[in-house]
């Protein structure tokens, strides 16, 4: 089935320069962000408008040839790793706002708009809240695929909250609304803008997309608690929640993680703190004002050895520096590390932290931990040194088990950074056959030649069958002549 | 029709994979408080009903989550998570007909509504302005397919993005795709107190300044809906007539806002401050801390002889209400979000120009004006429908609560509106037979 890139068609549909065929340029789109995984893809087109995108898509679709679209390439699970011999849709031209309706509260957007644009320019009154640590690069697009998290998402919601409606160019080339046609909620018929966000790119590709925003929050409240143990700074989390308050955000860092960051960022952390936990409240500021005072109350009665409340607006930038760099800075402890996104239920954090403590000591490789603390959502990092012969293998395999832990605490493979390439392996670990068969009936109707993003969240690769028709008894067997057997 | 109860998701699977084979429709069956709803099919042979499988199977306190099987009450299951402190943000409407003001009958008439039920028809309350609907609150689910597959998607946390979201798919599917046999929740904290700010206007435009002026305050309320009412409350119980009868030149309404919390009443103030800068003395504020009723009274407008929902942009709330008015009918909204459901009055033998909202127990009236089926112009009604979609449009205008006769002479979806051919596609894959409710849905589906 699958032919030649139809380069002379791409060509004719974006213009030469937007069609890229050298090695060595399209080097430039081989890896995502998770850059152990590479694949030089036949062809990379940069189209401009969702006509264009359309035309693309068309073009493979009756050449036969596998597509993988892409944002800004940060995602952290392979998503938009090129396919061999296929074709890859850049979306970062298509950057530009169409429409800011603020009386309704919505935005309009192409897909290769930055995250932290949308906020920008809906700002100052209205914010826009899904706001992943990336998101001065990372695509609403992309963003849509991944239904990507941030810090503020345990009150907020996630990128599939805010979503209303989506432009989407079908596998087959054609285009489609799926959701709101006009930035409205409850367009009656299947909810298919559900399902396709944090689809990965296997279903089409979103080329308009209506986000709701929201007002900003009238004050805000920062602190920095201090504790022995992370357990400790779990402990208040729980309080918090269990109490009502419903804080903006809640971070935990472990000690290597402070230890990273401090040397990256000299936030002022002390060194010698088992954890550390960001609260940030914010709303009206009568409401902050008053659950202030107890979330820090709920921080000295779990034992906190510090408390430092951001008493500027720099010293709350502050904070959040050394939390949002908290990836990159482990480059300043270790030579490689590998960044590790499972869940789980808040109230297994104690158990979920001692196994990934003993696995750590069990593969002699350490393990920094950061996370989202309101909604059990773990980032374990793990370090290693490439130049050791089979550091790099270890750590890939002490990672894998950590998520297998999520798992078994009741939790799941991964909240923000998708399945990919990179977690496809581990899927039969939270689903049975039976679940991965009734995904792939949701990929089928889309895509039934599996064209869209191929390789990517499902274990192994699956063909759609024809859809079985209604039975109806063949001529010859009516007649009596064969019979079925 | 056979009806058949199973007792485990394997026992659904077996009966289903029978119908299934032999090309024979099915209808699952909760509380059977909505089996009206959609287009008007053929009774089908076999109906599943999900009375046993009513456990609560997991209510965990400390992560927030409970899951339940699909034929558990929605009353059974907030009793205990209330025990806990705790609710599932859903408040479906609820049923005017129920004995007028009386709080028991209300409850009983609702209690039936189970959570598959509730999910399968995703429908909400004024809760979903800050909360989300059901799609929001749902983070798994099992269900069981025409071909006899047992599949679950998502899990028990509230973050996890591993796999497709077939939660949502199946959420307001009303059970066209398969029976939804249980679903994980997400829930929050029960507010310690509320609040609501109620202004009251007979200026359609005012009442919208008010709402959009809360709604982009950043105070945070827990529902901001509205209500306009074509007939001033006197006229209400002394009106009779059949039939449709348009608005006077101007009806009354209200817009309220209700906040939560341990001290609800800053936001409140402030919120009233607000209104009364934009206001003057014909639109009075006031704050009502036993807010109850007046809630209730919004959900219960939600259902009635004939609703239409809205899904339109808050910048159309105006459009709405001149509709509602020009059609002498009642309509609530969720302010914020921009959804709104308009009720026509039909059966007016005594009244039934409003949800007889009059602040007080509301349903006064209904219950006769229901049992005059004879009282109804189905023809007229109908082409007040198609008023309606005509005027709103292009905001989709679904027929919700509607006599057999009205539901008859018009599409209760409004049409192919969205991509029904990838939905065709959703349908034929997960339901090869065809055999869940077929022609019920959206496009015939
Ligand atoms: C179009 C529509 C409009 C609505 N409008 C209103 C309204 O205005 N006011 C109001 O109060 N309520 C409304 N509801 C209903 C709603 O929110 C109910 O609270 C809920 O549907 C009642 O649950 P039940 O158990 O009585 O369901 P039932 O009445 O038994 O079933 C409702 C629908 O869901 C399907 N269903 C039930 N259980 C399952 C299951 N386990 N798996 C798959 N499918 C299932 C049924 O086949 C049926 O189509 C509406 C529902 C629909 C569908
Ligand atoms: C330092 C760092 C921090 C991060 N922090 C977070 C975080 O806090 N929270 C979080 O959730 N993620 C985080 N990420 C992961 C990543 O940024 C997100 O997954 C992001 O949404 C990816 O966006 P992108 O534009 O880079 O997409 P890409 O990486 O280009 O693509 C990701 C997937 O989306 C698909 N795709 C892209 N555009 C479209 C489109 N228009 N239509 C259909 N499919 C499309 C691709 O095919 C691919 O499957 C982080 C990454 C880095 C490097």
């Amino acid at each position: 089935m699958r032919g030649p890139v139809p380069i002379g068609e791409l060509v004719s549909i974006c213009g030469p320069e937007r069609v890229i065929t050298e090695h060595a340029a399209l080097r430039t789109y081989e890896s995502d962000g998770l850059l152990q995984y590479a694949v030089v893809p036949a062809a990379a087109v940069l189209p401009d408008s969702a006509d264009e995108v359309a035309a693309v898509v068309a073009a493979c679709h009756r050449t036969g040839v596998p597509w993988v679209a892409r944002g800004s390439g940060t995602g952290l699970s392979g998503g938009s790793l090129p396919v061999e011999g296929g074709v890859v849709i850049s979306l970062s031209r298509m950057r530009r706002i169409l429409e800011v309706d603020l009386d309704n509260q919505r935005i309009l957007v192409e897909p290769g708009v930055t995250n932290a644009q949308i906020s920008a320019a809906v700002g100052p009154t209205h914010f826009y809240p899904p706001d992943p640590s990336s998101q001065v690069i990372c695509s609403i697009g992309g963003n849509v695929a991944e239904n990507s998290g941030g810090v503020h998402c345990f009150k907020y919601g996630f990128t599939t909250n805010w979503v209303v409606g989506c432009e989407v160019v079908l596998p087959d080339g054609s285009t489609t609304v799926l959701g709101g046609a006009f930035g409205e909620l409850d367009r009656p018929g299947y909810d298919l803008l559900g399902a396709f966000v944090g689809s990965e790119g296997t279903l089409g590709v979103a080329t308009k997309i209506w986000l709701r925003v929201t007002p900003a929050p009238e004050a805000t409240r920062t602190v920095v608690a201090y504790f022995n143990t992370p357990e400790e700074a779990g402990q208040v989390v729980s309080d918090i929640v269990s109490a009502g308050v419903v804080p903006g955000a809640m971070e935990i860092m472990d000690k290597l993680a402070i230890a990273a960051t401090e040397a990256a960022t000299h936030a002022g952390n002390p060194l010698d703190a088992g954890a550390l936990l960001i609260v940030e409240l914010d709303g009206s500021e009568s409401e902050c004002d008053a659950r202030f005072d107890e979330v820090v109350r709920f921080c000295e009665a779990n034992g906190a050895t510090g408390v430092r409340i951001a008493a500027s607006e720099d010293e709350r930038a502050l904070i959040w520096k050394a939390r949002k760099a908290a990836f990159a800075a482990m480059g300043r402890i270790s030579p490689n590390f590998y960044v590790q996104d499972g869940v789980i239920p808040r109230t297994r954090l104690p158990q979920a932290l001692r196994r990934i403590e003993d696995l750590g000591v069990e593969y002699g490789l350490r393990v920094a931990n950061v996370f989202h603390a309101g909604d059990g959502n773990l980032h374990p990092l793990v370090l290693f040194d490439a130049a050791v012969a089979g550091e790099a293998e270890r750590a890939e395999e002490l990672a894998g088990r950590i998520v297998e832990v999520c798992v078994d605490e009741g939790g799941s493979l991964t909240g923000e950074h998708g399945i990919g390439v990179d977690k496809k392996r581990y899927m039969p670990k939270m689903f049975s056959e039976a679940d991965l068969a009734t995904f792939q009936r949701l990929r089928c109707a889309f895509d039934p030649e599996g064209m869209a993003n191929p390789g990517k969240v499902m274990p192994t690769p699956r063909l759609c069958g024809e859809v079985p028709g209604p039975y109806r008894q063949h001529p010859l067997e009516a007649a009596g002549l064969i019979d079925r057997l | 029709m056979k009806s058949e109860e199973p007792a485990s998701y394997e026992e659904a699977a077996e009966l289903l994979r029978g119908a299934a084979a032999d090309g024979r429709p099915v209808r699952f069956r909760g509380g059977g408080t909505k089996l009206g709803w959609g287009r008007p099919i053929p009774e089908p042979d076999l109906e599943l009903c999900t009375g046993a499988l009513d456990r609560v199977l997991e209510h965990n306190a400390g992560d927030f989550t409970a899951v339940l099987q699909a034929g558990v009450p929605l009353a059974v299951a907030q009793a205990a998570f209330a025990s806990a402190g705790q609710m599932l943000a859903l408040d479906p409407p609820l049923s005017p007909w129920g004995g007028a003001g009386d709080d028991t009958a209300l409850d009983a008439a609702d209690a039936g509504a189970t959570i598959g039920g509730i999910v399968a028809t995703a429908d909400s309350g004024p809760l979903r302005h800050k909360y989300g609907g059901v799609r929001d609150l749902v983070v798994g689910v099992t269900v069981v397919l025409s071909d006899g597959t047992i599949a679950r998607a998502g899990g028990k946390v509230i973050k996890n993005v591993a796999g497709y979201d077939l939660g949502k798919l199946f959420a307001g599917a009303f059970g066209t795709l398969g029976l939804i046999a249980e679903v994980t929740v997400r829930l929050h904290p029960r507010p310690a107190r509320t609040a609501t700010v109620v202004a009251r206007s007979s200026d359609p435009a005012q009442l919208a300044a008010a709402a959009a002026a809360l709604a982009h305050a950043p105070l945070e309320a827990d529902s901001l809906d509205l209500w306009w009412d074509a007939f001033p409350v006197e006229d209400f119980q002394t009106e009779t007539g059949v039939g449709l009868r348009p608005g006077p030149a101007s009806g009354s309404g209200a817009v309220l806002a209700r906040f939560a919390s341990a001290d609800p009443f800053p936001r409140a103030e402030e919120a009233t401050a607000l209104l009364r800068r934009i206001g003057d003395a014909d639109m009075p504020v006031e704050i009502d801390d036993d807010d109850q009723a007046c809630w209730d009274a919004q959900r219960t407008a939600q259902r009635s002889d004939v609703v239409v929902k809205v899904s339109a942009l808050p910048a159309a709330l105006p459009a709405s209400m001149a509709a509602a008015q020009a059609l002498g009918g009642t309509l609530v909204a969720r302010a914020g979000l921009g959804l709104a459901w308009i009720q026509l009055p039909v059966c007016a033998s005594t009244g039934g120009g409003g949800a007889g909202r009059a602040d007080a127990p509301a349903q006064a009236g209904r219950t006769d004006a229901r049992g005059e089926p004879g009282a109804l112009d189905a023809a007229v009604v109908a082409e007040a429908v198609e008023e309606l979609r005509r005027r709103l449009a292009p905001a989709p205008c679904v027929l919700l609560d509607a006599p057999a006769e009205v539901r008859a002479r018009l599409d209760p979806w409004g049409g192919e509106t969205g991509p029904v051919t990838l939905m065709r596609k959703v349908k034929e894959r997960f339901d090869p037979a065809g055999v869940c409710a077929p022609g019920l849905f959206v496009g015939g589906i």
